[in-house]
């Protein structure tokens, strides 16, 4: 299995820290050699940062990478952001020679280099594909039968569908099969795979225009009687934590690292589930 | 936007701007409408995809860089998963969004985030809420990303004057 240093990204560490404690206990309940990749910067983000400026956007992402390279581990992320950003920089600057040389000549003024080769990894791909939904399984102590889970993919996981090569974004299973190991149920829902409407600068510049579409997708959400949303992603999960104020049936939200914290038995105050506006009370 | 009948301004050198940016597969699109079928934002905004793609072959410059609707695209990629001729249409956006910033078009709220990369190298503040919530995790009160060594940060903001975004986003980086 492959050594992975944990990209923390900003989301996670400064506002659910729970999902950086969450994901440490379970890489090593798992096995996983994991160590979180020290002094990263924003990855930076896809939505606001390279929309705004695509040059500074790869040249603070070959910064991570290039650390990632240095230190000779896959660069693992825990929100679709950082992996969305991270995937495309890495993907650009693998294509294209010139970019590359462009970013090299900005990283020598701070004594880098980024080779190219950093490998960019989702910690639910990682979870999928190298350590296995068997031992998985054999890790779940506390049945999660109770919950009713809508499961929220998120956009920047799965695609663009050719450079993830993960799963199908229109019909995926992957989260659902992660989901369901630990026991609990995974329901149908319309629109399962639209986006939280955080995304793209959208909650940052038109919060109406996010809040519009979070309520569409609780409304189907709720249509089916879910108790629970997991999610793959810190800013999906802020949306959904922080974006239900208006809707009557609130439903909680777990990242898929903190369910396998109650799956596995762990210790249930690294969840940190204070932080979260609707309470989690599983 | 045009007021409806006016006549609109062409210019052909702002498709070609877009394209040599690399956003080359504006000139695929042949105006089927599936991306617009499949927008979440356009299920409840004014914003349609495939007008935004028409514009650009168009060369309608004033209507696209300093138009809102650029900016309701969550860039979920359900248009580019869909459209039948391989239009990079979220790439094609960033590259307008990138054009409208350098023109000066640019929302207070975008500038703060982009303020905040600045200043920390991080997207978002770090509270004393958060830091107290960490201490109680048993994690580093200050996460050990450029936030914890000033050495580490002033890196970043190299990396932020070598690509000249402090000049960009119109805020002066002190030092
Ligand atoms: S789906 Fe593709 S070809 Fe059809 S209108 Fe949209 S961009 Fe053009
Ligand atoms: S990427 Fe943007 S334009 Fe395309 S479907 Fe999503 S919100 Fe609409």
């Amino acid at each position: 299995m492959a050594k992975v240093g944990l990209f923390l990204g900003c989301i996670t560490p400064l506002r659910y820290p729970g999902i950086e404690s969450s994901t440490i206990d379970v890489l090593e309940a798992l096995g996983v050699e994991a160590k979180i990749l020290q002094g990263t910067s924003c990855c930076p983000a896809p939505g606001v940062f390279r929309s705004f400026d695509q040059e500074v956007w790869r040249a603070l992402g070959a910064r991570n990478l290039a650390l990632a390279e240095e230190q000779g581990v896959e660069i693992l992320n825990i929100c679709n952001g950082c992996f969305g950003s991270l995937s495309e920089s890495s993907h650009q600057l693998r294509e294209d020679p010139k970019k590359l040389e462009k970013v090299n000549n900005i990283l020598s003024q701070i004594g880098k280099k980024y080779n190219g080769t950093a490998k960019v990894r989702h910690f639910a791909e990682f979870l999928y594909r190298d350590v296995g939904l068997e031992n998985i399984a054999k890790r779940v102590k506390n049945k999660q039968d109770h919950l009713k889970v809508a499961v929220h993919y998120g956009c920047h996981f799965l695609k663009p569908r050719m450079l993830k090569e993960i799963d199908d974004p229109e019909r995926p299973k992957i989260l659902d099969e992660l989901v369901e190991v630990t026991g609990a149920k995974s329901i149908p829902y319309k629109d399962k795979q639209m986006c939280c409407g955080a995304g793209g600068g959208v909650r940052a510049r038109t919060k109406d225009v996010a809040q519009k579409m979070t309520i569409q997708k609780m409304e189907n959400i709720n249509e089916v009687g879910a108790n629970v949303i997991v999610d793959v992603c810190p800013f999906c999960h802020l949306q959904f934590d922080q974006g239900q104020e208006e809707v009557e049936t609130k439903v909680p939200v777990l990242h898929l690292s903190q369910l396998y914290v109650l799956a596995f038995g762990l210790p249930k105050e690294r969840m940190g589930v204070e932080a979260h506006a609707i309470p989690v009370n599983f | 936007m045009s007021e409806e009948g006016e006549p609109k301004l062409v210019n052909p050198e702002f498709t070609k701007e877009v394209i040599k940016r690399g956003a080359d597969t504006i000139t695929l699109c042949f105006q089927c409408a599936t991306c617009t079928g499949g927008c979440p934002s356009g299920r409840i905004t004014a914003f349609r995809t495939r007008k935004l793609m028409r514009r650009v072959q168009l060369g309608f410059k004033e209507d696209v860089l300093p138009s809102d609707e650029l900016w309701l695209c969550t860039t979920c990629m359900t248009c580019d998963e869909r459209c039948p001729r391989g239009v990079k249409i979220t790439d094609i956006i960033m590259t307008l969004r990138n054009m409208a910033v350098e023109e000066g078009h640019m929302a207070e709220a975008h500038k703060r985030t982009a303020g905040m990369l600045i200043k920390t190298g991080h997207a978002i503040p770090m509270g004393d809420k958060f830091r107290e919530l960490r201490k109680t995790l048993k994690l580093d009160e200050v996460p050990p990303t450029v936030l914890c060594d000033p050495k580490l940060y002033e890196d970043v903001v190299k990396i932020m004057k070598a690509t000249e975004f402090d000049k960009l986003i119109g805020e002066r980086i002190d030092g």
